[in-house]
């Protein structure tokens, strides 16, 4: 696990290419503590930092095959490299390390750019095919590992962040205004827009060709789900027949991510989808295993009962976090400063914390549940969305709004809710019923709310930009006739769990610290043969993940297999406010920073401001206006604010 | 009366509004169709409304029918006030 970066092309600049190179992977050493290498050649420089896990002898990067011909720097894990190291060598290749990099190199020989359908993993590789003269991108298919690009006349720069891109001099960062936008509908940039103008994220499952001084951008694979109208289309087998499959695939899924030449420990949050990782990775490992966890102060967030439960049932070596409003706080700056981008929640800075423990236990790899509630439908927004549906159909019943108070029962602001006003919230219109973003409309519309605050520049700038039509423009051309859990489902893995989860709150929080995190409930198996799977095994009545239940529940106690859904939360805004509050909020929110940044309105801001310090309920519509806002200062200051100064200064040879 | 009013049209336009160029919120227009209050937000409108006029609302009273304008407000906390033993 790694960093990466180069270039394609003939950079337009008087530094050496080498010195360009180092400086570019150097904004990204957090990510390769361990060694650095960097290989210019006639019309492409790749660039390497790495953190040694396979072949830590001989794995050194960026590799080129024996006869210099194909040249590779790669981030992530293929995890299934020993069977096609096998089928490779069947064939007739001969290797001269025991790395993953160099499967690459010789399934990219045997099969070409196609050769990405044959992987197993998380990855993001940047390939030079000396002969043909030809650059390929790759990035995997959930989009795990980060890669961003950007042109320059002719020459095209990639990395795994954004800030390796902005050490190349002519690259300046400036705001794209219709990206911050979607931030604020839905949480995150539509690739491959990014934050910053005129540079592009890679999105997940696609290659990126550059040859001849032509680019072009393609998928190699789709998230797919049959028709709804076509029962033949779905996984038809019995219930149990599923369930025994999906366990053979889960621990399979889990078997090839301890692949690995150094400790590999698990994430223990003490909700179901990390216990049955750490159960399963129990049953085929059964030595000692190191788990790591985040405990809150707040009773409302803190999780720690279940943790220990874990702990005592899997007899793991278990280490904890304790993460308070105020360490929130603190840490957020430096939030901003990886994940590249506002956020509309600080869920982020937790995971900070705890990969900076994990770091210090001296783990670099650590396994953890993420991904299991988009693919078998365990977050609460599908249960909601069922209901709301449900009531759609019949909108002068009186009963069946009264599901609703099923919902989030683990909210207490929302407990105290009359029954008519949750109606108003979370009712429909059967009109509504017909869009495409049905499932998602109440979420977008909490965190438009933010939008007020936009200046009358940004708004300017924006001339009536309407995500949301963009977003219906861009969904597959079969959507209308999925499911509508599949359609849920799919708007979570495609969107929220790349643009969001998987980045902001994923790889950029872990690899940080160096560490990198490995997925089982996201292996590209589980995920398709789960797409076919009734939507009724998934969620039965109003309990989600019904079937990965069924499939999973002799691993786990049997209190921890029924335990319903308590999603990952955080303070948000009560860890900018208060006596504990760091000085550095005063002055991102100040009248001056505000009007200099240009994003927001300074008196509607200092209102919410006010509202957050003297009220004691704060909603989530205000809590992610406040975070958001506060995120945009952050990264302006970060990224924006004197970006042409910086990218001036004359270059110093070393 | 006034003061009521004054009171409450204050509080919303602070606390849900948030900005003085966005054009002026009716007295009987809907805040749940004008989006100016999501679904915690009514929560901080009952706390503003039990703590300023010292009324103690009912769950059943926590309907659209008492809140949803600023005039269904200042009516139902000026009965509220007229006759405080009866909640």
């Amino acid at each position: 696990m790694c960093g990466i970066a180069g270039y394609c092309g003939i950079p337009e600049t008087s530094i050496p290419r080498e010195a360009l190179l180092r400086r570019m992977i150097g904004a990204v050493t957090h990510r390769g503590p361990d060694a650095q290498g960097v290989v210019a050649a006639d019309g492409v420089g790749l660039a390497h930092a790495r953190l040694s896990i396979i072949d830590l002898a001989s794995g050194a990067q960026p590799m080129a095959s024996a006869d210099g011909g194909v040249h590779v720097t790669f981030n992530g894990e293929i995890f299934n490299y020993l069977e096609l190291r096998e089928q490779l060598i069947a064939r007739g290749h001969r290797f001269a390390t025991n790395s993953d990099t160099e499967v690459i190199l010789h399934a990219y020989e045997a099969f070409g750019i196609d050769c990405v359908e044959a992987f197993n993993g998380d990855f993001a590789f940047a390939l030079w095919d000396a002969r043909r003269r030809r650059l390929m991108l790759a990035r995997d298919r959930m989009g795990v590992r980060p890669l961003f690009y950007t042109a320059r006349k002719t020459c095209l720069y990639f990395a795994s962040e954004v800030k390796a891109l902005l050490e190349v001099p002519g690259i300046a960062a400036a705001a794209d205004p219709i990206a911050l936008d979607q931030i604020f509908t839905f949480w995150f940039p539509l690739t491959p827009r990014t934050p910053f103008k005129d540079i592009f994220e890679l999105p997940p499952a696609h290659l990126l060709i550059a040859e001849n001084g032509h680019v072009t951008v393609r998928p190699y694979w789709r998230l797919d789900y049959p028709d709804a109208a076509d029962g033949a289309a779905c996984d038809n087998r019995s219930e149990a027949a599923i369930a025994e499959e999906l366990r053979a695939l889960l621990i399979d899924a889990t078997r090839l991510r301890l692949r690995s030449d150094v400790p590999v420990g698990a994430y223990l949050s003490g909700g179901l989808d990390s216990s049955i990782v750490t159960a399963a990775v129990k049953r085929i490992k059964p030595e000692r295993l190191r788990t790591f966890s985040v405990t809150f102060e707040a009773e409302e967030f803190d999780e720690s009962a279940y943790q220990q439960d874990m702990v005592r049932a899997l007899e793991t070596e278990h280490a904890s976090v304790a993460c308070s409003a105020a360490d929130i706080g603190r840490v957020f700056p430096t939030v901003i400063r990886h994940a590249e981008r506002p956020i509309l929640r600080t869920a982020p800075a937790p995971l900070l914390r705890l990969s900076e423990m994990v770091h210090a236990c001296g783990y670099k790899v650590v396994l953890t549940g993420e991904g299991a509630d988009e693919v078998f439908a365990g977050y609460d927004i599908f249960k909601e969305a069922k209901i709301r549906r449900f009531c759609a159909v019949s909108p002068q019943s009186t009963w069946r709004p009264l599901l609703l108070k099923r919902l989030y029962p683990y909210l207490p602001l929302l407990k105290g809710q009359s029954q008519s006003y949750l109606e108003a919230f979370f009712g429909a219109q059967s009109e509504q019923a017909a869009d495409p973003l049905f499932s998602h409309l109440p979420r977008f519309r909490t965190t438009a709310g933010a939008k007020v605050f936009y200046s009358a520049d940004l708004r300017r700038a924006l001339r009536g930009y309407d995500a949301l039509a963009d977003l219906r423009e861009r969904l597959p051309e079969r959507f209308a006739h999925w499911h509508p859990l599949s359609q849920a489902q799919y708007l979570e893995t495609a969107y929220l769990l790349p643009g969001y989860i998987l980045s902001a709150q994923g790889d950029r929080m872990a690899m940080a610290n160096a560490v990198e995190g490995r997925f089982p409930f996201l292996d590209h198996r589980l995920v398709e043969f789960a797409s076919r799977i009734p939507p009724k095994f998934k969620i039965r009545g109003l309990r989600e993940k019904h079937i990965l239940r069924k499939a999973t529940g002799d691993l786990l106690p049997a209190h921890i297999g029924r335990r319903t859904k308590q999603p990952y939360r955080a303070p948000d805004c009560q860890s900018f406010i208060g006596t504990a509050a760091p000085a550095y909020v005063a002055h991102r929110l100040s009248g001056g920073d505000l009007a200099a940044a240009g994003y927001f309105d300074p008196a509607a801001v200092a209102k919410l401001a006010a509202k957050c310090r003297n009220q004691k309920f704060i909603g989530f519509r205000d809590n992610m206006a406040f975070v958001g806002v506060l995120s945009t200062q952050l990264w302006h200051r970060e990224f924006i604010q004197g970006a042409t100064i910086a990218s001036n200064i004359p270059y110093a040879v070393a | 009366m006034q003061n009521v009013e004054v009171k409450i049209r204050r509080f919303i336009e602070d606390n849900f509004l948030f900005r003085e160029d966005r054009a002026a919120l009716s007295d009987t227009e809907s805040l749940l169709d004008a989006g100016v209050i999501d679904s915690t937000g009514i929560l901080e409108l009952v706390a503003f409304l039990e703590n300023e006029f010292g009324i103690r609302m009912a769950d059943a009273e926590i309907v659209p029918a008492n809140l949803d304008s600023i005039k269904a407000i200042v009516a139902y906390v000026m009965g509220k006030m007229a006759k405080p033993a009866a909640a």
